[in-house]
């Protein structure tokens, strides 16, 4: 069948103008593209389904907000919570668990904080805060920004002082940032290992990846922007990316894909005994409506 | 020290073509340069199709709140290009007033952009221009019979060197910004490395985002000599005088 089908759509090719034409626009953060993972995920697709995607690297607060603005088609982020409120506002329909990878804190080799090997990640943030060791946040709303901001949270900090320095740019020039300043900061484990042969700075504290804090989690959704509120949504065709993505074949690009010899993304779409929380809100119960 | 030469030796490598251990795929740079040129080049034709009228009308006539009309076309050029990315990322989004023809991430959204920042400049540099050219030549053109038309011409031949300092500086302005085509182009290179709305400044942003400075400063390079290049081209065909 599948075969039959490739076989099909390739004897079509040029004829099936209509959806040669089209072009998808996936809005996503900058960690899954920075990567490389979209390029390898995004050139699988392209093949079977004949239709470019235009991945545009914003970081999660930003792609959610041009989903919203309807100009995007499909969303791929990192914060469960501004999905669930991107979710319960409308904008998004159909959202699929896709992959998670960890965040770790990474820091200098001379450790200011000695925060080297904690299992506790507020414990190490505390310490950083006590011996006002520098830290650079995100400061973007992206998705690492909102774990880390959660992760002071959780502390019960409220961090300020010339220590505290919000970069307001992407994981990338954060992490060279904390390397020349030096400093600490928290990072998603996929970006620092594609990044790792340029730095200096190392893993501080270990996500559950490698058995560290199930807080330092750093699970990937992916959502369609609702065709209901923006008409020219490209819905059909985010629908078949989101398939394609979650499939066993698009989950396995994830699996394999590595850099430097390491995997950066665990696939978490396919399961015999699917998570009924991944399709709505986290705590949205039937009641609501 | 030593860094700092180690580092620059990709860039002389770069001026050598076909080197070997070129850090990205021929596909990726040509496409990029493809993209800057085609979107600032655009632009800055229409952006010269809008200007010489407007620098020859404000520059032949005098009216009330000429100085006024003077001193906004002087501001526009050091208009703030990421401000300018946001209102016309506001004018093509999907709400936007140009909602309906999807024209966000496109470089047609691009080019908008950059005729933006780079009319007020050229403008600008022209109007003073054309404005320097005295009085004489004009009436001349006039008692010889000459249209309006033919005294427009007699004045932008006259004025020809600065129109064209104008115009470069347009350009100049419009291929080296980075703020805007970010905004509204998005920075999308497809799959395979060819970029569809990837200039060479966002991809040099791009690039030291990522660490990778070396790849980053070779683009640079490519970049100043592109503009060099293109200086280079337009002062041999305006006579090598300006």
């Amino acid at each position: 069948m599948t075969a039959a089908l490739a076989g099909c759509t390739a004897d079509d090719e040029g004829e099936n103008a209509e959806i040669l034409d089209e072009t998808l626009t996936l809005t996503t953060t900058t960690s899954t593209y920075d990567t490389g993972l979209l390029d390898e995920v995004n050139a699988a697709f392209e093949d079977r389904y004949g239709v470019a995607v235009e991945a545009v690297a914003q970081g999660t607060g930003a792609a959610l907000e041009t989903g919203r603005s309807g100009d995007s088609d499909v969303v791929m982020v990192h914060a469960r919570s501004l999905e669930d409120e991107f979710i319960r506002d409308g904008y998004g329909v159909n959202r699929r668990d896709l992959m998670f990878n960890d965040f770790i804190v990474v820091g200098p080799e001379d450790d200011p904080a000695e925060i080297d090997g904690m299992d506790d990640v507020t414990e190490a943030f505390q310490a950083i805060a006590e011996t006002e060791s520098t830290f650079i946040s995100r400061g973007d709303e992206s998705g690492t920004h909102t774990k880390e901001l959660a992760i002071w949270d959780e502390a019960g900090i409220e961090p300020s002082g010339e220590w505290y320095r919000e970069a307001g740019s992407g994981m990338g020039e954060v992490l060279n940032q904390a390397n020349q300043t030096p400093g600490y900061t928290l990072a998603d484990r996929g970006t620092f290992i594609s990044q790792q042969s340029e730095l200096d700075i190392s893993i501080r504290v270990e996500g559950p990846i490698e058995r560290g804090p199930d807080l330092l989690a750093n699970p990937y959704g992916i959502v369609a922007v609702n065709p209901g509120v923006h008409e020219n949504a490209n819905y059909d065709l985010a629908m078949s990316y989101i398939g394609f993505i979650t499939s066993r074949e698009g989950q396995e690009i994830i699996e394999e894909y590595t850099v430097e010899g390491e995997q950066l993304f665990f696939p978490e779409a396919v399961s015999e005994n699917p998570n009924f929380q991944q399709y709505v809100p986290e705590d949205w119960t039937p009641d609501e409506e | 020290m030593i860094e700092l030469v180690s580092s620059l030796v990709p860039i002389a490598d770069s001026f050598t073509p076909f080197i070997v251990d070129f850090p990205f795929e021929r596909n990726y740079v040509e496409s990029i340069i493809y993209v800057s040129l085609y979107v600032s080049l655009t632009a800055v034709l229409i952006s010269t199709l809008v200007s010489l009228p407007i620098a020859m009308l404000v520059g032949f006539s005098e009216f009330p709140g000429k100085g006024f009309v003077v001193a906004l076309i002087n501001t526009g050029m050091g208009f703030p290009s990421v401000v300018v990315g946001l209102v016309v990322l506001f004018t093509v989004s999907n709400e936007g007033p140009l909602g309906t023809f999807d024209l966000m991430f496109t470089t047609e959204a691009m080019i908008m952009s950059q005729f933006v920042l780079a009319t007020p400049v050229i403008t600008g540099v022209s109007l003073a221009a054309v404005s320097s050219i005295e009085d004489g030549v004009r009436d001349a053109a006039y008692a010889m019979g000459g249209t309006r038309l033919d005294v427009a011409l007699v004045t932008i031949k006259e004025a020809r060197y600065g129109i064209m300092t104008g115009i470069l500086a347009g350009l100049g302005r419009a291929i080296s910004e980075v703020g805007s085509v970010l905004i509204v182009g998005g920075n999308i290179a497809s799959s395979d490395g060819t970029s569809v709305t990837r200039t060479l400044t966002t991809a040099i942003q791009l690039e030291a985002r990522q660490g990778r400075f070396e790849t980053a400063l070779i683009l640079g390079a490519i970049l100043v000599t592109l503009v060099l290049l293109v200086n280079g081209i337009v002062l041999r065909l305006g006579g090598g005088r300006v």
